[in-house]
């Protein structure tokens, strides 16, 4: 057997083939998640999902910016973005995201209020740097990946001494996510596909509590299929060796502590606060807060702003979807009365949620899967 | 009847010349009208059919089934890396007549022009119909010129409709494919969608992106004599991109239709756009790319009268069609692995991080 590293590229049947046979020889059924909207599509639209061995499966955890967002948020922001004299930013994503109402910031933009689709933190900046009448108000959503791009913006306005740009911030952070989530006990897994993007900016070394608190392998992975295909082979061998480790498969951008640039940015504008998951409900220190010395750029502080708690449309699973107790199938509304052109949960609204990527890549909901036809391949086959 | 009342109000005092600027009076139908169309638009347009004003445009007619077709455009920004909105106009309607197997005999223009769009964006605009007719041996035989106010329309609306002239027994229909054909498209996907994408979003980044906006028709006739019949169904991959035509294609024919990932070429520069906004190329719009569904036997004879021509030079074989009844689309992928194709839901939204 090949002890070739899996950090550098390497040809996808080789890797399956090690994956295989890891996964022979673990010979039960092994559940791994991954906790990126990125790994979540890639893994669905390169077609891995179904070259994977029987045994072992690649769940989709509290990964997409849209899909962990609470159903009070949601409803906060499109009520925000309603307001006559408000010129609301959002990324793409949020557009369709429903609200407990059916109400949603595409229906609000019919309705003539001021909804713009923005790529960028700063965009929002520079409107409201050329329209000082406009209150505009930036729909900060995301995690580690997004919130320097964020907080940049604030530094950027407060320097500009904009008194009409503010924040509407609900910024979570995934480790604690990782971590909240196998607290409530109600998760399986056998490790954790670290994500790539977020590592990038937090360091792999910041995935170490999963494995020294609960026990389970990490890796953290780039987003190409035989970088995901490598991850997961890895935790597989991992796991069929008995060992419990903190793996770094993604070295070309990923170091072991991170981008220090982007972590000062965050720690200048942000603190760390509890704040509302889908599904998971409160975490403490899972999401970031606008520090009080920002308080002029922090929408919620502007507009007095409350969140509330509101229910989850009915009937939806999202919640047990992100938190990998149900598939998508499990869910009475999915491909009936939840499809990506009519969705009631935001996992089937946004282009990363487990939901439309089941129901954009799979047939009826069911698997594809390849013929065994294809042998694993060692080194020298 | 408009009342002042009704006019659009700007923040900012218009400051419109007449002879830079379009003004409401240049859609009025009298002296300043004949002005526009005599100094921006016919002299570049022009010829004995359109340039009589008359009322309708009259045609000879060979024998064949009449085509006949129309689009909007309104596509923002008005000039983008690749072309603009008038040579996506004519290769539009070109290519939808085209790909039904018919000759365009000529195309009608219909302009909505915003007040205060800038002459000199008219002209070029006007320029570049002219360049993309001539390229596709097309004219303008008919048209239509209203301007409405500020604020009532984005800079410049289009509207083509062409008509053409298929040969006697030429039937293009999904429901001559059947299983064993071959699918064929002339080159890269995605480059229209990304370019313009890239262009109205961030300006800001420098790419090398371009649309492959183009009249196919050219190309299509050389493909189509080369093929001598083999072809047996074709569509231009615009809006919803080869996921929308593949998928439907599949669905109408109740057949399963199989693409082949690692032959479908994608530029790296398109590639890295789509990915970065998130998007799936699969589902981006083309302008220049015909999907076409070939008799496995002559298809190398086509993709071969296809390559020498400089609008396929890139053209591959895809995909073909295979046997069962499932009427769904199928990626092979690059990796090996399998996946279902679907048409894109609406508009394409990038994600967030």
């Amino acid at each position: 057997m090949s002890s070739a590293t899996l950090d550098q590229p390497l040809s996808v049947d080789y890797i399956l083939g090690r994956l295989g046979r890891a996964a022979e020889r673990v010979g039960r059924d092994l559940s791994f998640m991954e906790v990126c909207g990125t790994h979540t599509v890639h893994a669905f639209r390169s077609g891995l999902h179904s070259l994977m061995p029987e045994n072992v499966k690649l769940l989709s955890g509290p990964g997409c910016p849209v899909c962990v967002t609470s159903q009070g948020d949601i409803d906060l922001l499109i009520e925000l973005g309603s307001r006559r004299g408000v010129t609301l930013c959002t990324y793409g994503d949020m557009i369709r995201v429903t609200g407990s109402a059916g109400q949603s910031l595409e229906l609000a933009r019919m309705n003539g209020a001021d909804v713009r689709v923005v790529y960028s933190a700063m965009d929002a900046v520079k409107l409201a740097a050329s329209d000082k009448k406009r209150q505009v108000v930036f729909a900060a959503v995301g995690f580690e990946t997004t919130a320097p791009a964020t907080a940049a913006a604030i530094l950027a306005a407060s320097k500009l001494r904009l008194t009409n740009f503010t924040a509407l911030a609900s910024h979570k952070l995934v480790v604690p996510a990782m971590l909240g989530l196998l607290a409530t006990r109600r998760v399986n897994i056998d490790g954790f596909l670290c994500p790539g993007h977020v590592a990038v900016v937090v360091g792999a070394k910041a995935f170490a509590p999963i494995v020294e608190r609960y026990g389970l392998p990490c890796v953290v992975g780039g987003f190409e299929a035989n970088q995901i295909a490598a991850a997961l082979a890895r935790l597989v061998e991992m796991v069929a060796h008995g060992e419990c480790g903190l793996e770094n498969l993604y070295p070309q951008a990923v170091t072991d502590d991170g981008n220090a640039t982007a972590r000062a940015v965050l720690e200048e504008v942000f603190a760390p606060a509890t704040v509302t998951w889908r599904a998971l409900g409160e975490i403490p220190d899972s999401g970031l807060g606008i520090r009080p010395f920002y308080r002029l750029f922090d929408a919620k502080v502007r507009f007095g702003l409350k969140a509330v708690e509101v229910p989850e449309p009915p009937g939806c699973r999202c919640g047990d979807v992100i938190t990998a107790q149900a598939t998508p199938g499990d869910c009475k509304l999915f491909g009936r009365a939840c499809t990506p052109v009519d969705p009631i949960g935001p996992c089937m609204v946004s282009s990363e949620g487990t939901c439309q990527a089941w129901f954009k890549y799979r047939r009826h909901g069911k698997p594809v899967r390849v013929a065994s036809s294809r042998k694993p391949m060692g080194v020298g086959a | 009847m408009t009342r002042m009342a009704e006019l659009p109000q700007t923040s900012k005092p218009a400051r419109i010349d007449r002879r830079k600027h379009v003004l409401l009076a240049h859609g009025g139908g009298g002296q300043l009208t004949e002005d526009l169309l005599n100094e921006s638009v016919l002299p570049r347009l022009g010829n004995e059919v359109l340039s009589d004003l008359l009322d309708a445009a009259m045609v000879d007619i060979p024998a064949g089934r009449l085509a006949m077709t129309i689009d909007g455009y309104v596509v923002q920004p008005l000039e983008f890396p690749g072309g603009d909105i008038g040579r996506l106009a004519i290769s539009g309607t070109v290519n939808d007549l085209a790909v039904m197997g018919a000759k365009p005999l000529g195309v009608a223009l219909g302009m909505i022009l915003a007040e205060g769009l800038e002459r000199s964006v008219l002209e070029r605009i006007t320029e570049s119909i002219r360049a993309c007719a001539e390229e596709a041996s097309v004219r303008v035989i008919t048209g239509d010129t209203k301007v409405v106010g500020r604020g009532h329309a984005d800079g410049m609306y289009l509207t083509t409709a062409g008509i053409g002239v298929a040969p006697p027994g030429i039937r293009l229909h999904p429901d001559r494919v059947r299983t064993g054909d071959a699918i064929l498209i002339n080159g890269p996907i995605g480059d229209h969608a990304l370019a313009v994408m890239l262009a109205r979003e961030m300006p800001h980044v420098g790419s090398r992106l371009k649309s492959d906006v183009a009249p196919l028709n050219g190309l299509i006739a050389a493909a189509m004599e080369a093929a001598d019949g083999a072809i047996v169904f074709m569509r231009d991959a615009t809006r919803g991109g080869l996921a929308g035509v593949a998928a439907d294609l599949a669905a109408r024919i109740g057949l399963h239709v199989v693409l082949e990932e690692e032959r479908i070429q994608v530029r790296p520069e398109t590639r890295h756009a789509a990915e970065m906004l998130g998007l799936d190329v699969l589902d981006a719009a083309n302008e220049g790319k015909v999907v076409m569904v070939c008799r496995p036997d002559r298809a190398d004879l086509v993709i071969e009268a296809m390559r020498s021509h400089p609008l396929g030079r890139d053209t591959a074989r895809i995909g073909s069609i295979e046997a069962g009844a499932d009427g769904i689309c199928e990626l092979h992928t690059s990796i090996g692995g399998r996946r279902v194709v679907q048409k894109p839901y609406g508009e394409q939204l990038p994600r967030i991080c």
